[in-house]
């Protein structure tokens, strides 16, 4: 066995993409440095160490984007008191990537407070990030006090409803959903009716051979209900789309990369751009986490992602700001 | 042992309020309308309200400050009250004039729940 294989999982019992040694391997990395690439339908993990190695192979794709999240422009306690650094650190990152990223997606909490000159900050630091076309979905500190109408004049255009939306990229089916608003008393994200049925009527015509991505705030995975962190009714959005081979979840709100796979679908989640978050259930509460200065652009990043056509993979790899 | 402490100073509370509102209700209209009204607090710290139940007399009003360094909500699921965002610091008032259970939460943090009784 070469070094090589040794990081390769290719066992598939289930012929459902996922192994259970790969997938635990891929979440013990997570957060590290890790590097999961679905394809022909099985999980291929590798050390960030290898990233080398595969780099040729994997992740020149024939789309290569970047998702970025969770800015909270406006932000300026002890947990990170320069936001506006950290983020032009975060288009730096983005626009020395290897494989120019064709476009970004920001996952929400562009802000901290909703506040226009807030919004203003954002847009002139992203201006100077090479990728032009950037697609946002709000986080509910985008859409404070207004249920999102100056999110909506800012951002709305091209969407439905409160901020939904998709588009297609080379073959690849993007869908930006909307889980902040209506929140309920004790319960989590929500999506909504209206948005689903939209949602499934999107999907309805796609072949099951199309690659989807599907992004929003709020993880679509129960990461930890506790603490707010899943949506009430993701359930229902996955239904629409079982029939598809590979599904690619994007997240932010919980400021920090996880991942997860269940049959066709990799969900995944970015680091933020601002300050982190605790573990879940590793503090009283998810507020911002204070770590030393010095260490603070290493719990922060970006997500790049690399989707090569005919080979069904969608390369997730998360790079720390340090 | 902790329960028996704060019952007795729920009592305590109960019968103070109550005492005041007598003192209040037998001063003539003037003093009555110079006297400080009753006012209670909610503070709001790692992401929950404390106290979760606060039970209050009529009249009372309920301040919430937020000591996060995230902004929170007091939102009624009745919508009798709605605070604005409120970051660090900073206060929101309302002043209960009928009895009542008023639950509420934060409009940003759903999870986060709360209940003021007036009685």
């Amino acid at each position: 066995m070469t070094a090589k294989s040794k990081d390769e999982l290719l066992h598939d019992h289930n012929h459902d993409g996922v192994d259970r040694r790969g997938f635990l391997k891929c979440m013990a990395w997570a957060g590290t440095g890790a590097f999961c690439v679905m394809q022909g339908g099985v999980l291929k993990s590798y050390s960030m160490s290898q990233m080398s190695q595969v780099a040729s192979k994997v992740t020149a794709g024939q789309l290569s984007f970047v998702q970025i999240s969770d800015s909270h422009m406006g932000f300026n306690k002890a947990a990170n008191p320069d936001v506006v650094g950290t983020l032009k650190a975060a288009v730096d990152k983005v626009n020395a990537l290897s494989t120019p990223a064709e476009f970004m997606l920001h996952t929400g909490d562009i802000t901290h407070l909703s506040k226009p000159e807030e919004f203003d900050t954002v847009d002139q630091i992203l201006k100077s990030a090479t990728p032009k076309d950037i697609f946002y979905v709000p986080g509910e500190h985008d859409m404070l006090n207004d249920d999102g109408k100056q999110y909506l004049e800012r951002y709305g255009k091209n969407t439905k409803g409160a901020g939904w939306f998709s588009f297609d990229k080379k073959g690849v089916h993007f869908i930006g959903l909307v889980n902040v608003l209506n929140l309920k008393a004790g319960g989590l994200g929500t999506l909504g009716h209206d948005q689903l049925e939209w949602m499934e009527d999107d999907v309805k015509h796609l072949k099951s051979s199309t690659p989807i991505v599907v992004f929003a705030h709020i993880p679509l995975w129960s990461v930890y209900p506790e603490w707010g962190w899943g949506t009430e009714d993701s359930a229902q959005a996955l239904a629409y789309l079982k029939k598809f081979g590979s599904v690619t979840v994007l997240n932010g709100h919980i400021h920090q990369t996880m991942q997860k796979v269940e049959g066709n679908v990799t969900f995944h989640t970015a680091a933020s751009t601002a300050f982190p978050q605790p573990e879940p259930g590793k503090a009283p509460s998810p507020g911002p986490m204070k770590v030393p200065a010095e260490q603070l652009k290493s719990v922060l990043g970006i997500t790049d992602v690399n989707y090569v056509h005919g080979q069904h993979a969608l390369a997730v790899v998360d790079s720390s700001l340090a | 042992m902790r329960r028996v402490v704060s019952t007795a100073v729920l009592l305590a509370t109960t019968f103070g309020v109550a005492f005041a509102g007598l003192q209040a209700g037998a001063g003539n209209l003037t003093a009555a309308a110079q006297q400080k009204p009753d006012m209670t607090e909610v503070k709001i710290d790692n992401f929950s309200f404390g106290p979760a139940e606060l039970k209050v007399a009529v009249g009372t009003t309920v301040t919430w400050t937020n000591r996060d360094d995230i902004p929170h909500t007091a939102v009624s699921t009745d919508k009798t009250f709605k605070s604005k965002v409120l970051d660090t610091d900073e206060k929101f008032s309302f002043t209960f004039s009928k009895p009542g259970t008023y639950e509420y939460f934060c409009s940003i943090h759903p999870k986060m729940t709360g209940k003021v009784v007036v009685q």
